[in-house]
């Protein structure tokens, strides 16, 4: 770790003025992501400004239409056993508890959450060319070992994928980030608030230097009768997506009158597909119907030497996760495979 | 770490200088002199000589390091010392007493839950951490729940069968 000064914020007023002081300024929070990437010296920072005893949103609040509001200071442990989060929202629920550990749940925050970094092996390597980390060095993914990376959305410049679990919920769920900058306050749909990679794939999201996250908003509906996440990765559990699915579905009679489903591991950010979801719409809630759902949200997709397996994958993925959420009592811990 | 830091030490002497950390480590308050980027795994081992907390991976990989920080379970190696100020930290020294071995130290002896014993420390304090939270219901949900510490000597069955007997105990 290069060195650094560090202080404490206490309001986001404050945090805000903080992290002006220069460009290298950085917040920590949880520290789970920014603190490995140090290490390795892939981020540097000359000011490091500690968010964990900013005044408000550390809770969860409910909001006057009926949703609710996680406070960004909230760990992701406490956000997943929330009474009002299991009950309502089980999916963003279990989207949590698939992802890493314990631990790491305990200390990761949800504002981090939104803000980690890609796990590709060449970002995490300094000694690497990586358009991530060092734009115009090129990308040593595309020619190089690439079995996690992406099979949707992906550019030229950047194949990486983003490796959040709680995120792909959040984006089935609808959710919108609230954040305050120097600016001012603002809010952003989730699905406007990560970026594929296209040329400049060094800006993962929409958040500008000096912003802040404060909360994420939860719309009232939580699809708490017909939801299921599901996780498929090299070991079954305290390892990143290689395919993960939320899906969430409003039924009546067996006839899907709303269907939200969200692809985790296989893009530069949750991936939902307007198309397959229309098609859903009205249609029996059936294997048949949802293989044909499958098939449209993985048109376009395209591997590379060792990632291919994951188009076919993805595919069983939503079916196997559809069908589970007829019946999200047969969910396992881990986000597994029901049996 | 913390070597290289000094050597690295630069003319900007007065802002990355040393500062007062306190920390209540097993319910003594230590006064530790610190730079920011200092670990609290490094803290614990390097300044405040508790050797009982391992440093495995350093990047959050395989749960050796982990202590409880006001009862809850997490990394040493990923979170600074200077954010730590006002937590209560135990370390694997303070969860039993001199005379009395904590229930899950006992159980681990009891059901051979090791072999070099480097994860021994962060599986206990881990483990502790698991019970406190309350909500493992059965084996699966404690091997689930207890993912976060690798055991590279592959002593994991029993260690599952030490914490099973602990929680049924205290059920
Ligand atoms: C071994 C390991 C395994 C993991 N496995 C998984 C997994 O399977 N699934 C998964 O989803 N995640 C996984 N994670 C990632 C983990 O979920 C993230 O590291 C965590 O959510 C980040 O949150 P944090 O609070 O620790 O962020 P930090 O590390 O503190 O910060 C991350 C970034 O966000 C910025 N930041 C933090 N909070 C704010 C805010 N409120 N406003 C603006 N900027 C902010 C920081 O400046 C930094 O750039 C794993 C991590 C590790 C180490
Ligand atoms: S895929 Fe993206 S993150 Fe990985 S090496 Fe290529 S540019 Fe870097
Ligand atoms: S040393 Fe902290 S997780 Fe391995
Ligand atoms: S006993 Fe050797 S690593 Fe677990």
């Amino acid at each position: 770790m290069n060195n650094f000064t560090y202080s404490k914020a206490s309001t986001v007023q404050d945090a805000v003025n903080r992290v002006q002081q220069g460009p290298e300024a950085k917040f920590v929070a949880g520290g789970t992501n920014l603190i490995d990437l140090m290490k390795y010296h892939v981020i540097t920072t000359d000011a490091l400004i500690d968010v964990n005893h900013v005044e408000g949103y550390h809770a969860i609040e409910a909001r006057g239409e009926g949703g609710i509001r996680l406070g960004a200071f909230m760990t992701n442990a406490k956000t997943a056993y929330h009474p009002i989060i299991e009950q309502q929202y089980p999916l963003l629920s279990r989207a949590i508890l698939a992802g890493a550990s314990a631990q790491i749940r305990n200390m990761a925050t949800n504002g981090g959450n939104l803000l980690q970094r890609t796990r590709c092996y060449y970002f995490y390597d300094v000694n690497t060319p990586c358009n991530k980390r060092e734009p115009g060095s090129g990308c040593s993914a595309i020619g190089g070992y690439n079995r996690i990376m992406a099979i949707l959305g992906a550019s030229e410049s950047c194949i990486a994928v983003f490796p959040s679990d709680m995120c792909v919920a959040l984006a089935a769920l609808e959710a919108k980030v609230n954040i305050s900058g120097p600016h001012g306050d603002r809010s952003l749909a989730f699905t406007d608030f990560h970026r594929l990679p296209g040329n400049t794939p060094d800006i993962d999201n929409n958040l500008s230097h000096g912003e802040i996250i404060t909360s994420i908003d939860l719309p009232s509906k939580g699809f708490s009768d017909n939801y299921s996440y599901l996780k498929l990765r090299d070991r079954n559990s305290y390892a990143f997506a290689l395919v993960s699915v939320a899906t969430a579905l409003e039924l009546e009679d067996g006839i899907v009158r709303e269907s939200r489903i969200a692809l985790g591991g296989v893009a530069h950010k949750p991936w939902r597909s307007a198309e397959g979801e229309a098609f859903l719409q009205g249609k029996e809630a059936t294997k048949e119907n949802f293989t044909r759902v499958a098939e449209i949200i993985l048109t376009g997709a395209a591997g590379y030497q060792y990632n291919s397996f994951k188009i076919e994958l993805a595919k069983r993925a939503i079916v196997r996760n559809c069908m589970m959420a007829l019946n999200p009592e047969t969910q396992l811990p881990g986000a597994q495979p029901s049996r | 770490m913390a070597i290289l830091s000094i050597v690295n030490q630069n003319s900007c002497e007065e802002e990355f200088s040393l500062r007062e950390v306190p920390l209540k480590i097993n319910g003594k308050l230590v006064n530790l002199q610190l730079r920011p980027w200092v670990s609290l795994l490094d803290a614990l081992r390097e300044y405040a000589g508790l050797t009982g907390t391992k440093k495995g991976c350093d990047h959050g990989q395989c749960g050796a390091c982990t202590v409880l920080c006001d009862g809850e379970r997490i990394l040493s190696c990923l979170t600074l010392a200077v954010m730590k100020e006002d937590a209560e930290i135990t370390t694997i020294e303070g969860v039993g007493t001199e005379n009395e071995l904590h229930p899950l130290q006992k159980a681990f002896i009891a059901h051979d839950a090791f072999q070099c014993g480097y994860c021994t420390p962060g599986q206990i304090c881990s483990a502790i951490g698991m019970l406190n939270e309350g909500k493992a219901q059965n084996r699966e949900d404690v091997k689930e729940l207890m993912s976060g510490n690798l055991c590279r000597c592959g002593a994991n069955s029993n260690i599952i069968d030490a914490i099973m007997e602990v929680k049924n105990e205290t059920i």
